[in-house]
């Protein structure tokens, strides 16, 4: 045993004085990396970093921080009820709008992919446009806007299936839904444009070979040969729309207000902005901040494992 | 016959036979409904941002019209004049607040293009120690988004005595993870020969990276760009600056939009104002911004 220890150890320092060697010989490689590798510690290492620490203080600004142990996490799961509207209103969020955008921007882009070339174009510009708009969604408050002139509400009235107009951003049973669509309406973003661009690489002499092989129809080439050529893009888009979906903040505060109506449209972003920025208890949003942090990493690292069975 | 195929017809029939166009495992019939339902979602998908110009061009009196049109029968320009009058008569300046958002804008996206390059050259094209393990981190960067850091952002912010500067937005822009991870993708399809002939010639790194790497990838340098612009453009930074000189446009302009029902005109107008830069930008870099994303993958 100790033996096998000392040939670790011999090893190890083996490896890392390699490594050092190299390391001296490529200064050049720092010297390049050093501004951009600075500015990354410094606003997203370091953040997190900060971020766990303080989740275990109490701290407002003013006085110094607090050690108070795991109180923050504790109160935010057995105490905060608002908190745990807004994990189940993020969640629902999520779980409709990641995967169904996911899963539209893989068709869309699919579908454009054999347009003709500047259809095609034209088609991309379409479909991303809402992503890139600036905040157009505040549009959609004119279209559900609460009173008989609100488009939805007079049609729906025209078609007798409803008789007073609903006040779609003040009633709770509503907002969530329509904040869905608006962000299904955005969710063609940047997976969307790496889909486009993916599938446009996928090798020709693959399709012919395919042919010679009995593929019948489409839906075949896109499961036998399309996917598993685009398995690098599907991660990334992945990525991508998990990211966006566990972050919803402004289609929600932008429509139903903020606070929301009971609470209804809250999401963790929210909470987190409203212990951060409006009552200054740092400490808690910190533990706000680290929980989603944590969502986030877990639920991307789950979702690659998954896809890389993809095709195999 | 379908719309795609008629499209086909007139314009590959010079060039080669329609039956090699075609390929041979679709259905005519398949191929008109997709293109039909896709023809539709693109309407649905294009309709808010037509009713957002639409409305920008109302006059007063169409705006209120019921039942409402889509598109505005008599187009004026009265709510850009409008917003304008309106901006002319606040405290600080529409040039200055369009000045702060252009110089945070262009600051931001140069100094982000320049920094993650240097930072994507080496980890693209060198093996040395703690390359691979930092751009891990960077790919795990890209996992969480920006409001997980946003409060210790402004802590470390505060230490460094750059809030209520333009720094504050500025200089965090540079490290976006998204802008560096495209450009690595993107330089490691660069051929290695390239840079070892120009070695040979005794060009040092610096020549080699300036001189010959960034010309030959400038289709990332539209994605970095337009990227770093959409979300610089979009930056309220209210959080970051106090003073209302140095507020950016959007702010400024969601605080008109705010003005309630008398502003409907002119809350389109800003709607208008806000989405067209970064949609002008695709437009015009879409073909170099695709080329780009084909090495967008994630590999492991």
């Amino acid at each position: 045993m100790k033996e096998y220890f000392s040939k670790y150890v011999t090893l190890r320092k083996h490896n890392l004085s390699v490594a050092w060697k190299k390391a001296k010989r490529s200064k050049m490689c720092y010297a390049f990396l050093a501004p951009y590798a600075i500015l990354f510690t410094l606003f997203y290492i370091l953040p997190v970093c900060t971020s766990i620490f303080f989740s275990f203080t109490y701290y407002n600004i003013l006085e110094s921080p607090r050690f108070i142990g795991l109180q923050n996490y504790i109160s935010l799961i057995l105490e905060d009820d608002i908190f745990l509207m807004a994990i189940k209103n993020t969640f629902m969020i999520a779980v409709i709008t990641g995967p169904l955008g996911y899963i539209m921007s893989f068709l869309f882009a699919w579908l454009i992919n054999e347009l003709p070339r500047w259809v095609r174009s034209v088609a991309v510009v379409v479909f991303y446009a809402p992503s890139i708009a600036g905040n157009c969604y505040v549009i959609f408050s004119v279209f559900f806007r609460g009173d008989a002139y609100g488009y939805v509400n007079a049609f729906l009235m025209n078609l007798g299936i409803i008789d007073t107009p609903i006040l779609w951003f003040i009633n709770p049973t509503y907002m969530l839904p329509i904040c869905m669509i608006v962000i299904l309406w955005m969710s063609l973003g940047t997976g969307f444009l790496s889909f486009v661009a993916g599938l446009q690489g996928v090798d020709k002499s693959q399709f012919e070979a395919g042919y010679m092989d009995g593929i019948k129809n489409r839906w075949q080439e896109l499961w036998y040969i399309t996917l598993p050529n685009m398995k690098p893009m599907l991660m990334f888009g992945a990525v991508m729309s998990i990211t966006q979906a566990f972050g919803v903040c402004d289609v929600t505060m932008a429509l139903c207000g903020y606070p929301s109506t009971d609470y209804a449209a809250r999401t963790v972003v929210t909470h987190l902005f409203d212990y951060g920025y409006s009552r200054f208890e740092m400490g808690y949003a910190s533990a706000i901040a680290t929980l989603l942090f944590l969502i986030m990493i877990l639920c991307n690292k789950a979702i690659q494992s998954m896809l890389r069975r993809v095709g195999t | 016959m379908s719309l795609k195929k008629k499209k086909e017809v007139q314009e590959k029939a010079p060039k080669k036979p329609l039956i090699k166009r075609r390929k041979p495992n679709r259905s005519v019939w398949g191929d008109f409904f997709l293109y039909l339902f896709l023809a539709f979602v693109a309407l649905v998908m294009a309709f808010p941002i037509i009713y957002a110009v639409n409305s920008a061009l109302k006059p007063l009196d169409e705006l209120f019209m019921f039942p409402p049109k889509i598109f505005a029968q008599n187009p004026t320009m009265d709510n850009f004049s409008d917003l304008f009058v309106t901006m002319g008569k606040s405290w600080v300046t529409f040039s200055r607040y369009l000045f702060n958002t252009v110089f945070i804008t262009a600051v931001g996206t140069a100094g982000h293009l320049i920094v993650a390059s240097m930072g994507a050259f080496v980890l693209a094209k060198y093996e040395f120690p703690g390359g691979q393990g930092f751009f891990k981190l960077v790919t795990v960067a890209m996992m969480f988004s920006g409001y997980v850091t946003a409060i210790p952002n402004y802590l470390i912010l505060n230490a460094l005595g750059w809030i209520d500067t333009y720094w504050a937005i500025v200089i965090p822009a540079f490290a976006s993870p998204m802008g560096l991870f495209l450009m690595k993708q993107f330089m490691e399809g660069l051929p290695t020969s390239l840079i070892e002939a120009a070695k040979i010639d005794g060009a040092n790194e610096w020549k080699v990276f300036a001189g010959i790497v960034m010309p030959n990838v400038k289709p990332a340098w539209m994605t970095l760009i337009i990227f770093s612009v959409q979300a610089l453009w979009n930056n309220k930074a209210a959080t970051f600056i106090y003073s209302e000189e140095k507020k950016t446009l959007v702010y400024a302009l969601q605080q008109i939009q705010a003005g309630g029902i008398a502003r409907t005109g002119q809350g389109a107008a800003v709607l208008v104002v806000l989405m067209i830069v970064p949609i002008a930008i695709f437009v015009f870099s879409e073909s170099q911004i695709l080329e780009t994303m084909a090495s967008s993958g994630l590999k492991d």
